[in-house]
């Protein structure tokens, strides 16, 4: 059970942070090998080797934190903000060190100008237990519209 | 919509400006739809996207929505995707394989992989009428003209016109510059095809591909992010350097705008154009001389030396393909409405290049053209804010008058002028082409 809110809590402080713009906070969540993954469909197997929308070690991430915070990133000038809810959360296996595999559902809404757009999917997290609480060894995002059109693009973390 | 009807369309594209209802007025699309993209070659898909007998992928040519699929004989066809009974969408899906025929999902006709009708159901119903296997009526319409050039298919719409090479002419480079770079001569598809949906007029894009002003000034914010990281990583490295993706990204912000006159682009006839570039850097990694020694043995010293030097970085197909031929990567351009257009990214993997030059141009793919993109997100929000603009009261023209009067002309070509590699030449070329095809 204590795994169990563990984990809901690290998982509602990341979607806080992302909601919040925490850039860095964020990517503090994840250990130093750390991998953010978003394959473009649900039967990929790794994230190595294979067309992926996201498939970010801490570096890149850093990129994308230096570019979302550019003056000059222009499609980030208009107003945008999202709103994530992260529920169905379920411990699929704890090591006996501590570390976490677990499943859960996210929906994120997101308003750019005045549009508003919805994606919807399945984390897979694998948290390794540290001194100061989980950190994340690998963020699998699987999206339900990952082979739709995307109208526009994602231009951060979901 | 214009307020009074130009009756030849034509004249609305001056040498160095084009109205902007070119860009914003529907029945202008419809025209150009009918007139330029279904009528000319369109790239629909490589035939590594349909392997095995009855696979299929469904592409838009224009407004008409189309089947690519592979027949029991090998050969892969282009169809209409419309059952000649009731007019119903013969496949549904985007791609799948459709077994050895296909079976409409109203009233079960069925019909070949080359469309020809195969079966009606209760056909005694049919005695004594013109429906059966004697009327071509009854069968799905196929594209009037079917080409494919080393692995890529295109269609024409319409009977008559130049062939798939005439139109080609001098950017077929980016075809034979992709599959030269294999030790096998050959490409295959990566199976994944990253869609996005810009809020713009198609040309909008076209033009922006090999518009060399526009990366210093876009694409800041990524090309300095990257290099921050950039020199932080080469300072770790032991060998003093950064992974290649990483100069991928930080090249847009550490080519400034200055170098970019450097470049030049080579326009065509039909609206094509090269971007000679920044990316035939020729890197001595080991993975780089790994492959140098497979492509040596492949080919022979001069060949390998005339395929690696080919110094392209971007090649435009007119109306409806950009490619990146030494990344292996391209685009297929989609017009959906006159201010909706999808974009088909695919990247294709080298036959017989070692896994690493693979991985090092998926890199590319991922960066600079999935759906995550650094690059290609402020191009679409310019994109958009460009229609927007068109679209208002707040002036009539869109100039194309960079370096103007400077290009330099040839039999079958104009390149931009020396050291004027951001010439609106392109553009000017592309608009020409178009004035062409629409004149009355």
């Amino acid at each position: 059970m204590k795994a169990q809110h563990d984990v809901e809590q690290f998982l509602y402080r990341q979607s806080e942070l992302l909601d919040t713009k925490q850039w860095q906070e964020w990517i503090d969540l994840f250990t130093p090998d750390g991998i953010y993954w978003m394959p473009p469909d649900s039967s990929y197997k790794t994230w190595e080797g294979q067309p992926a929308i996201f498939a970010e070690d801490k570096n890149l991430m850093t990129v994308r934190k230096l570019r979302v915070l550019h003056p000059d990133a222009w499609s980030q000038r208009p107003l945008w903000g999202t709103n994530h809810v992260v529920s169905n959360v379920s411990i699929k296996k704890i090591h006996k060190n501590g570390d976490v595999e677990a499943t859960s559902r996210f929906h994120m809404m997101e308003l750019r100008r005045d549009d508003v757009r919805h994606f919807a999917g399945r984390y897979f997290h694998k948290l390794k237990r540290t001194k100061k609480g989980y950190a994340i060894q690998l963020q699998r995002v699987d999206m339900t519209n990952a082979q739709a059109a995307y109208d526009y693009v994602l231009q951060v973390w979901v | 919509m214009l307020r009074e009807p130009i009756s030849d369309l034509s004249r609305m594209v001056e040498p160095d400006r084009v109205r902007k209802e070119v860009y914003t007025d529907s029945a202008i699309f419809e025209e150009e739809m009918a007139r330029i993209h279904e009528t000319v070659w369109i790239y629909v898909g490589h035939e590594s996207q349909v392997p095995k007998a009855g696979d299929y992928y469904t592409a838009q040519v224009g407004r008409q929505p189309m089947i690519l699929v592979r027949a029991a004989n090998g050969k892969v066809n282009v169809l209409y995707n419309r059952c000649p009974h009731r007019g119903n969408m013969i496949c549904g899906d985007t791609k799948g394989n459709t077994g050895d025929f296909f079976r409409c999902s109203y009233h079960a006709w069925t019909f070949h992989h080359d469309g020809k009708l195969k079966t009606i159901p209760m056909k005694d119903a049919y005695a004594g009428t013109r429906y059966g296997k004697d009327n071509p009526d009854c069968s799905i319409k196929k594209a009037a003209r079917v080409e494919n050039y080393r692995g890529f298919v295109f269609a024409s719409l319409a009977k008559d016109g130049p062939t798939l090479k005439e139109f080609l002419g001098k950017s077929i480079v980016a075809f034979d510059d992709m599959c030269d770079r294999a030790p096998e001569g050959e490409v295959e598809v990566v199976p994944n095809c990253f869609r996005v949906i810009q809020h713009s007029n198609w040309k909008l894009f076209l033009e922006n591909q090999l518009d060399a002003l526009h990366p210093s000034v876009v694409h800041q914010s990524t090309g300095r992010a990257a290099h921050e990281v950039e020199k932080i990583l080469a300072r770790k490295a032991k060998g003093g350097a950064a992974p290649l993706s990483y100069h991928m990204l930080s090249a847009f912000a550490t080519v400034t705008i200055d170098k970019w006159d450097d470049f030049q682009t080579i326009n065509y006839p039909y609206g094509h154009c090269v971007l000679t570039g920044y990316m035939g850097l020729r890197p001595q990694d080991p993975d780089t001389l790994a492959y140098d020694k497979i492509m040596l043995k492949a080919y022979g010293k001069k060949r390998f030396e005339e395929i690696i030097g080919v110094n392209i970085h971007h090649v435009l197909v007119y109306p409806g393909l950009s490619v990146q031929s030494p990344l292996q990567q391209l685009r297929a351009v989609r017009p959906l409405g006159v201010d909706r257009t999808l974009t088909e990214i695919w990247h294709f993997r080298l036959k017989g290049a070692p896994e690493a030059i693979y991985r090092r141009s998926l890199a590319y793919y991922n960066l600079v053209n999935s759906p995550a993109t650094l690059i290609n997100a402020d191009d679409l929000e310019n994109f958009w804010k460009c229609h927007q603009g068109l679209a208002s009261d707040g002036g009539d023209w869109v100039s194309l008058g960079r370096h103007l009067g400077r290009d330099i002309e040839k039999p079958g070509e104009i390149a931009s002028g020396p050291k004027m590699g951001t010439s609106e030449a392109p553009m000017r070329n592309q608009m020409k082409a178009w004035a062409k095809y629409m004149q009355a």
